[in-house]
Order: structure tokens, then C-alpha cells, then sequence
């Protein structure tokens, strides 16, 4: 079911036409068509220098990215149901945090029991692997359970195991095993038939994809080896019209384009992109930790697009799902009230609204933001639980453990650059903490 | 009172519903009180045209807002006149008032979730609760009630696919029942034949199964077998 209520379908709808019309007029202004074909010599030079496309480097000063997460944050912020009663005074009624919609969201009981498998007392890769704790107490036996997993090839096995976090070499085979991924020759087969794609037509999203690499990910320094990668994964991406199934399940809608001098004539309409997503500032983020996984571009492809459409396609686009992103909003923001009372009317009074510093955390699921190794363990556990909850726990924990530091600052900048550093965190013991050793 | 138009409700093949105008929800006033109150229940109240008294089958509407929802009905009562009868209390639908889930949802009531018979059915009355204060409004829209005994099959299937093997029929029981009197009989009969037998077992042999060694088994002659074996020779 797409999305049951209809204003935020709406939502969706207007936020999308936004989306859309600024594309268009980036398109006006530069002068560049969405698509053309690529010349022969043009052509021939791309697939000489498919595994280095990194090095090429365009004119994209005039590019720029469609959206950035803030803009999204604003339409989400001004998200009403205009059957609620939203009085100016405050009241029980209105939240005091940014979002205003009321969705149901869980509150620490039915996550502890949710999340049962992360309890104190049961072992976790990314707290019971440390130096100081011997392996023999839990590390050797997880590792043996998970190969016995593998050998099985057991997909609901490998989701429950993964729960408990997942050992650095069967890390890669583990998440293929529940995407259900197996790189048959049909697959290799359909990737090089996307790559001739790419190699033929020249679309606009390219520049954009271009421009979103070099801005984040070949800034970031773990990402920046994986360049090629990305360029080799995400044009792909765009002119992969199997992704358009996932449509009959997101509250997004693809946009469409007419073929030149024939608007409004359904017979010439296409999809643009061919894929229906629009990159925005960011979505190169997706697929950087994958790299760290996976080598052979088809499989690292597959394994990006399976997980696009099963997890990261709700972190940017309205609806009323638990794991949609004004759900995780909504669920941070309760959980921090709750249980942060102090910290969070602190925040407020000073004009630094918690989620306007976590809300990019949680849109880019924390990649780029935590260490590859922390980062992995975390997209470990939102494969288990198959949803994406974790992430608001865990922007949550993250306020709760800097929660001294936060109660000094006096501004919006001062709060952020308190939170600006979130490499040398530990994400498990910090959601452990968080869940199960908190005193409420 | 009404919420925006979504697609309309799944309606089955060679289905349609029953012509019927439900007046809009009538929020319940309490008398003598001097600016509208919210009281949190409305009642639609539905009758069929003419007066004419139909099987319900099913009913089904979008909600909006309505957290609980009590369904009664109008059918001739024992004596001939009609009363009211409750045939659903309290349904939940929106299982967190407070919040969306539910609020905009499809649902169907099938005639065998009612607490009561469905027949004769001349008036339906919804009785909508919403106990939490912060919804504006609530009712249930797209309201459809579906006769029994419709189930016509689609009229463009081509007539080969139609011819479907009928589903097997567990064999009925009902107003086939053996008498168990009967039965018991029988079987005592048996019983007490086996039991003659059984006193009276002589010691001869019935001789029926006896298989004289030199007579060959019909059919069956057994034959060298040379090498090459070929089965030809046994028939």
C-alpha cells in the first residue's frame, strides 16, 4: 500500500513537483538538454576510461544539487493534517519538537522488547570483541554459528544471526545471503547491459551524480579511495528502470518528462530519470560503505540497489511508515523528551532544535558521520530488525551520551559543533546503554 | 465533516452495493447547552429506499478518524415488529487514538463477524466514537453494504477458463447423519458374528489358499533363462 493518508500523500506530491521544477529550471538556465545521445568518439572515450572516471574532471561549477537534507527538514517541518488541532497556543495537543504530525512511534519498552536481541546480557560484535574481553567468551563461537549460517545458506538464519552484529569476513557473503543476492550471470549480464547504457545516452542526473561525489564522498577520508566505484554504481543506477517497482510501495511517485515538442502527450512520456530517483546532496553517501565490501562492481551494484529499495528510499520521500523518515523524526524527538527532559528544553530555549542537528544524521544513515567499522555494525543491526528505527535510537543515545556538554551551550553553532565530531564513537554500547541501562 | 477523496474502496468482481443514502454524522447534543460541544460520538443512521428489507453480506467504508465504531440494525423481531438488535460492539479501529494509525484505513464487516442474523435487515445505524479531543472531525466515508448471495462470476472470462474442475465436496454431513441407533446395531451384529466364529473355529483348514506344488501358477511359466536375457518369456 502506497501511503494511507491523504494529506500526506499530498505532501508528497507538492514536495515532489518542487523537486521536479527546480530540475527543470537548472535545465533552462544551463542550456543542457535531460538527455542526448553521446557522441561515437565520446563514446569510445568513456569506455576507455570506465575505471577511472575519478579522474575526469568537468566543468560543474554551474551544477547544483537539486535539494540538501535541510530543505527537506523544512517541508517536513510544515507538515500539518489539517483535521488536527493545531493551536498556536501551546497545549498537549501541538509537540514541542519540529514535527507536528501525530504518528504513532514507540516509546523505550516496546523498543527494549523489540530490539530484545541488543539486551545487556546478551554478546554483540562491537562490545563483546574488544581487546580486553577474550574471544573464547563469545567473539570464537559467533564467528563458528555464522559460518555454519553461510554453509547453510539460511536467509532467515543469516537475518537473526546479524542481529548480534556480524564478523568482518562474512560480513560481505552474510548481507548477500538476506538481500538476496547472488550474482548470477544474468545479473553480470544486466549490469553490462546498464554500463552500455551509460556509455550511449548522457544524462543531466550524471553531472548531478558527478558533482554530489566530488562534494561528499571524495572529500571523506575513508571514502575518497572508492571514487570510480561510485560513479561506476550510481550512473548505473539512474537507467536501471527496475528500480520503478519499488514505486507500488513508497508514497513517491517518479517524475515524468515528455519527449521534445510533444508535452502533455502521454504517448511520449518517459520516466526521467529512467530509474525515477533524483539524487540529492548526499546520496552518493548510500553507497560508499558498500565499497568497503564488495569489489566486483556488479555485485557492489546489486547489493546497493536491493538495499535502496528495501531501507533507503524512506529516508527521503513523506509517508506515514514506522521506518519513513517523519516516523524516525518523530521517534528521536519522543525519545529525547522523554527521557532527556532537561537536555531538550535547554536545546530548545537556545533556538537549537535537536533535530535540526540530527535530522542529517539519520537522512544519510549516519554514513560519513561514524567510523566505517561503527557504521557497518549499525547497518548490521538494521538488517536484522529490517527496519530503520536504529538510526532515531540512536541519534537519540548520541545526545544522551553528550548530554553534559550539550547543557552548557548557549547556541544553535555552539550545539553543533558540540555533535560535529562523531567519528570515535562506539555505536553499540551507546545504543546498549541508551535501551537497557538507562534509569528512567 | 469530509476528508480528502482517496481511490475509491476494492469493490469484487460482478459486486454492487446496495442503493442506500446514508444521512451525514449527526454529533450527539446534549439538551439545555449553550455552544456546541464535542461530544466525541456521532451516529449515521442508514435506511433503504422504499422501505424494502435486505440481506446484508457485508459492509464496507474508509475510515476518518473514528476511533471505535458500534453497528446495530433494524430487523423484524420474533413477534413481527421490528426492533433494534447490536450486531457489532466496540470495534477498534484506530488502536492509539491519539495518533494516525487506523485513521484513514479501509476495513469490510462480514456478515459472520455480527453478532446477530443479518436477514431482513431494514435500517443500519452507525454509532461512531472518538474519544481523543484533538481531531477536528471524524466520521466514515465511501460507506457500501453488499447483499448476500451475489456472486456472479465475471462476465469477460473466456468460456474455456471458466470450465474449472468443480472443488472437491467434503462429503456433507448435515441431514445425512446415519442414525446412530441404526449403527450401533449393525455393528453389534457383527460383533456377535465374530464372536460365533470365534467359539466355533474348527480345526480343518478352509483349504482356499492351498497351493498344490506341481500345479503352476496361471499365467506364470517359468522358463530357462539363457544369456542375453530377454523378457520376452514371461508373459
Amino acid at each position: 500500500m502506497k501511503e494511507p493518508l491523504a494529506y500526506m500523500r499530498k505532501a508528497q506530491g507538492s514536495w515532489e513537483k518542487r523537486i521536479l521544477k527546480s530540475l527543470n529550471s537548472m535545465c533552462t538556465e544551463l542550456g543542457i538538454p535531460l538527455a542526448q545521445k553521446r557522441p561515437v568518439s565520446e563514446q569510445k572515450e568513456l569506455l576507455n576510461k570506465w575505471n577511472e572516471m575519478g579522474t575526469d574532471e568537468p566543468d560543474l561549477s554551474l551544477f547544483r544539487p537539486v535539494y540538501a537534507p535541510k530543505d527537506f527538514l523544512e517541508v517536513l517541518m510544515n507538515l500539518r493534517n489539517p483535521n488536527y488541532e493545531n493551536g498556536e497556543q501551546p497545549s498537549f495537543r501541538n509537540h514541542l519538537g519540529l514535527i507536528q504530525v501525530p504518528l504513532k512511534v514507540k516509546d523505550i519498552p516496546e523498543l527494549k522488547e523489540d530490539f530484545s536481541e541488543l539486551g545487556l546480557n546478551i554478546g554483540q560484535l562491537g562490545i563483546d570483541d574488544s581487546a580486553q574481553v577474550p574471544p573464547e567468551f563469545f567473539e570464537n563461537e559467533h564467528v563458528r554459528v555464522g559460518q555454519k549460517v553461510l554453509a547453510e545458506q539460511d536467509s532467515a538464519a543469516a537475518q537473526q544471526y546479524v542481529r548480534q552484529g556480524c564478523p568482518t569476513a562474512l560480513r560481505a557473503d552474510l548481507w548477500a545471503l538476506i538481500l538476496n543476492i547472488s550474482n548470477q550471470p544474468e545479473d553480470i549480464l544486466y549490469y553490462e547491459q546498464l554500463k552500455s547504457n551509460v556509455i550511449q545516452h548522457n544524462l543531466l542526473v550524471d553531472s548531478l551524480i558527478y558533482k554530489d561525489v566530488k562534494l561528499t564522498a571524495s572529500n571523506d577520508d575513508y571514502y575518497f579511495v572508492f571514487e570510480d566505484y561510485l560513479y561506476q554504481v550510481l550512473l548505473c543506477f539512474s537507467r536501471d528502470t527496475s528500480v520503478l517497482e519499488h514505486f507500488t510501495y513508497s508514497s513517491a511517485t517518479p517524475p515524468k518528462s515528455y519527449i521534445r515538442g510533444k508535452l502533455g502527450m502521454e504517448e511520449y512520456a518517459v520516466f526521467y530519470p529512467p530509474n525515477g530517483v533524483i539524487p540529492f546532496h548526499g546520496f552518493s553517501m548510500y553507497v560508499a560503505p558498500l565499497c568497503f565490501l564488495y569489489h566486483e562492481p556488479s555485485k557492489l551494484y546489486q547489493i546497493f540497489r536491493e538495499m535502496y529499495v528495501r531501507f533507503f528510499f524512506r529516508l527521503h520521500s513523506i509517508s506515514s511508515h514506522p521506518s519513513g523518515i517523519v516516523s524516525l523524526c518523530l521517534l528521536f524527538e519522543t525519545l529525547l523528551q522523554t527521557h532527556l527532559p532537561q537536555l531538550f528544553y535547554h536545546l530548545r530555549e537556545i533556538g537549537a532544535q535537536p533535530l535540526r542537528i540530527s535530522f542529517k544524521w539519520m537522512v544519510r544513515a549516519f554514513s560519513g558521520y561514524l567510523a566505517t567499522d561503527q557504521l557497518l555494525l549499525l547497518w548490521d543491526r538494521i538488517l536484522g530488525y529490517n527496519s530503520l528505527e536504529i538510526l532515531a535510537v540512536l541519534a537519540a543515545a548520541v545526545f544522551a551520551f553528550r548530554a553534559v556538554n550539550l547543557m552548557e551551550v548557549t547556541s544553535l553553532a555552539a550545539a553543533e559543533a558540540v555533535l560535529a565530531d562523531l567519528s570515535t564513537l562506539k555505536v553499540m554500547p551507546l545504543l546498549q546503554i541508551f535501551l537497557f541501562a538507562t534509569v528512567t | 465533516m469530509s476528508g480528502a477523496a482517496g481511490p475509491g474502496p476494492p469493490v469484487g468482481p460482478g459486486r454492487s452495493p446496495l442503493p442506500c443514502a446514508p444521512r451525514p454524522a449527526a454529533a450527539l447534543q446534549l439538551s439545555g447547552g449553550t455552544e456546541p460541544a464535542r461530544p466525541g460520538v456521532a451516529v449515521i443512521d442508514l435506511r433503504f429506499p422504499r422501505g424494502a428489507a435486505a440481506d446484508v453480506q457485508e459492509i464496507v467504508f474508509k475510515n476518518f478518524y473514528t476511533a471505535f465504531l458500534s453497528v446495530r440494525v433494524q430487523r423484524p423481531g420474533p413477534s413481527g415488529s421490528r426492533r433494534w438488535v447490536t450486531c457489532l460492539r466496540d470495534l477498534c479501529l484506530m488502536p492509539c487514538p491519539h495518533t494516525e494509525q487506523g485513521a484513514q484505513d479501509y476495513f469490510s464487516l462480514h456478515r459472520h463477524q455480527m453478532l446477530c442474523d443479518m436477514d431482513q435487515v431494514t435500517a443500519v445505524r452507525f454509532i461512531l466514537r472518538q474519544p481523543s479531543p484533538v481531531w477536528l472531525h471524524f466520521t466514515i466515508e465511501e460507506l457500501q453494504i453488499f447483499p448476500a448471495g451475489q456472486k456472479s462470476p465475471q462476465k469477460d472470462f473466456p468460456s474455456w477458463l471458466s470450465q474449472l474442475t468443480p472443488p472437491e465436496q467434503p462429503a456433507s454431513l448435515h441431514g445425512e447423519l446415519p442414525d446412530p441407533e441404526k449403527v450401533s446395531t449393525e455393528v453389534q451384529q457383527m460383533w456377535v458374528l465374530t464372536e460365533v466364529i470365534r467359539a466355533r473355529q474348527a480345526a480343518a483348514r478352509i483349504g482356499r489358499f492351498d497351493v498344490s506344488p506341481t500345479t503352476p501358477l496361471a499365467g506364470l511359466q517359468p522358463r530357462r533363462i539363457t544369456g542375453g536375457a530377454s523378457w520376452r518369456g514371461y508373459s
